[in-house]
């Protein structure tokens, strides 16, 4: 026990090269414009003469092109660096859409109990039954029948953050209400009920920040998820538009020419698509063994 | 024990009408059924003949009921897209995604728990340290992407297996196996092992764990006090308490199972229910969308109930309360 405070004081190496990793890509993500050489959503920048060069460090590179270029001249660092940024996006949007949604809830449920916890958490067993993959796909098929093609182009980040986060936020209302319930029963929170505070604001101001660090920690270790389900719904043809590619749009784009030996337009935004996940995981993984135990691995 | 039961059998009929009544809502109200039967041109008489023949002008409750009613005897509609009964369909499929899916949790099983007991017994061996750092690249690696690298090495680059499709297959009457052909059993090595990857990390992870709960609990150390051969404490003593929580959670899994098959039948062109159902997506083709939500709830009903019953089955503790 002795070494293993000894060993929390400072965050294990891996943890260390995560952060430093991690840190880089966001940095890459805000100034994904400013560092991009060329913006591959402007034509004229990119031309078919440099379509299909291998990555720089392959024979047959061009220095100009440091991972390659698509099968349309378009520099591979430069979409990937725009990829990157909107699967960083649509999954951050879908953390923070979840999380809210589950907190609320959650409080609620935890803080008045009875027929409103029943009927919350009732929903929550049912839709956490289904996995995140099946229920957003089902919701990509309605929005398709439901919307013009058009439509679609526009709506497809919020149909995608909303699709992924419709089954998320069933952990952060289990976490919040198991922690609300116990909160309830403290002095503090009788208190604040027998001098008469709104419902509303015992839960905002003094049982949510009690709760919060779990939250906290939930979230992280979800966001590594819901970039990959983003991703995959990209791979399969119902997320972002090759017009607005994620990563897993590129991928999908890439896995086309796998054949053709051109591995390098599928491989590339597949190895930054693991880096990032894996760097969240390796964060998500200590933070919960740091700050809560109790919050199981699943 | 019956009344347990019963409770269940309960609850299991509540939750299949809950899934009927998002399917019926996506069935009724997503597009227009009668705009994607009529033929084209018709007359607004046509139109109404239409509406009434498929019963749209009663109540809603009333054709809940009637489509209930359908569902009970397997009638899952038309698909928009193939024209054809969508249970035919879903049934043409279902031997392609069950062989794949048997085969990988075989398989998954079949490493997993060795490999989990492994690190449990020898934590500091070097197989049990190279498997652990493996299953956080695990974890992190998409199923798209490991399926991906896979086809690249062994199918583009070194042209031992087939990428896609099911290879030859044997007809058994009802049933088209690719068991019994040398094509048939190629082409289901990688999606197989694709397919495996996630169950096994998840497995390994648990049987680690459990594991080695269950080897610091007082009776194990009562075991080793008594002299009894190691193997035997490993094995029959310590492996089969660990091994009780990996039934639940398999049967938990089985709902991550089906949304990994979609994934990897769409990877490998593999022609199951997953590719069906991506491809629907993408149509979108509503009633084999809705059909295939149905199929999917009542396995998860019976999964859930049966992983419940074996549990009092395993666990003689349970069977008198």
């Amino acid at each position: 026990m002795a070494t293993q405070s000894l060993m929390h004081r400072l965050p294990p190496v891996s943890v260390m090269i995560a952060g430093l990793v991690l840190f880089i890509m966001l940095i890459l993500v805000l100034f994904a414009p400013l560092i991009a050489p060329m913006d591959p959503r402007d034509v004229s920048s990119y031309s078919l003469i440099d379509m299909e060069i291998p990555p720089a460090f392959m024979e047959g590179g061009d220095p100009r092109f440091l991972l390659g270029t698509d099968n349309q001249g378009r520099d591979l660092v430069s979409v990937i660096l725009f990829g990157l940024r909107i699967s960083v996006v649509i999954g951050l949007g879908a953390v923070l859409f979840a999380a809210t949604l589950g907190v609320v809830l959650g409080l609620i449920a935890g803080f008045f109990g009875g027929m409103v916890d029943g009927i919350v958490m009732r929903i929550a067993d049912v839709l956490v039954s289904f996995p995140t993959i099946l229920v957003a796909l089902l919701i990509s098929g309605i929005a398709r029948a439901q919307l013009s093609a058009d439509t679609m182009l526009t709506w497809a980040p919020l149909v995608l953050i909303f699709s992924i986060a419709i089954n998320e936020w069933v952990q952060y209302a289990r976490t919040v209400r198991a922690s609300t319930m116990v909160e309830v029963a403290r002095d503090y929170v009788r208190a604040a009920k027998v001098i008469g505070l709104p419902s509303g604001r015992i839960m905002g101001r003094h049982i949510l920040p009690n709760v919060m660090s779990s939250v906290m920690v939930i979230a992280t270790i979800n966001l590594a998820g819901a970039i990959l389900t983003e991703a995959t719904l990209s791979f399969l043809g119902a997320g972002m538009p090759p017009t607005y590619p994620s990563l897993g749009t590129l991928i999908r784009i890439g896995n086309q020419f796998l054949f053709s030996g051109l591995w390098w337009i599928a491989v590339m935004p597949a190895a930054v698509l693991v880096i990032l996940v894996l760097a969240v995981n390796v964060i998500g993984d200590y933070l919960r063994d740091r700050f809560n135990p109790k919050l199981m691995a699943r | 024990m019956i009344r347990l039961l019963s409770v269940r059998l309960l609850q299991a009929v509540l939750v299949m009408l809950a899934v009927a009544a998002i399917a019926f809502v996506m069935f009724r109200f997503v597009g227009d059924p009668v705009a994607s039967m009529v033929r084209e041109g018709a007359t607004q008489a046509e139109k109404d003949a239409l509406r009434v023949a498929l019963g749209l002008d009663r109540p809603v409750l009333v054709q809940f009921g009637n489509f209930v009613g359908q569902v009970l005897t397997g009638d899952l509609g038309t698909s928009f897209r193939y024209q054809q009964p969508v249970t035919s369909l879903l049934l043409s499929r279902l031997p392609a995604t069950l062989e794949l899916v048997v085969v990988a949790t075989v398989l998954a099983l079949a490493v997993g728990i060795p490999l989990g007991v492994l690190c449990a017994l020898k934590p500091n061996s070097f197989l049990s340290r190279l498997t652990q750092a493996t299953t956080l690249v695990g974890i992190s690696m998409p199923t798209f992407v490991t399926g991906l690298l896979l086809i690249l090495i062994f199918a583009v680059n070194l042209r031992w297996l087939p990428s896609s499709g099911r290879g030859d297959l044997v007809d058994l009457g009802l049933w088209q196996t690719g068991f019994l052909s040398l094509s048939g059993l190629k082409s289901l090595i990688l999606p197989s092992i694709t397919l495996a990857l996630f169950q096994l990390t998840l497995i390994m992870r648990l049987v680690r764990s459990e594991m080695i709960d269950v080897l610091s609990s007082d009776y194990i150390r009562f075991a080793f006090a008594r002299g009894l051969p190691r193997a035997y404490i490993y094995r029959r003593l310590a492996l089969r308490n660990a091994l009780m929580p990996v039934v639940t959670v398999t049967g938990l899994q089985i709902g991550q199972l089906i949304a990994f098959a979609i994934v990897t039948e769409t990877v490998f062109q593999w022609p199951g229910m997953g590719l069906l159902f991506t491809n629907a997506v993408g149509y979108p083709d509503v009633p084999v969308l809705a059909a295939y939500l149905l199929f999917v709830g009542f396995l998860f009903v019976m999964i859930n109930m049966i992983a419940d019953i074996l549990y009092t089955f395993i666990d003689p503790r349970l069977r008198t309360r």
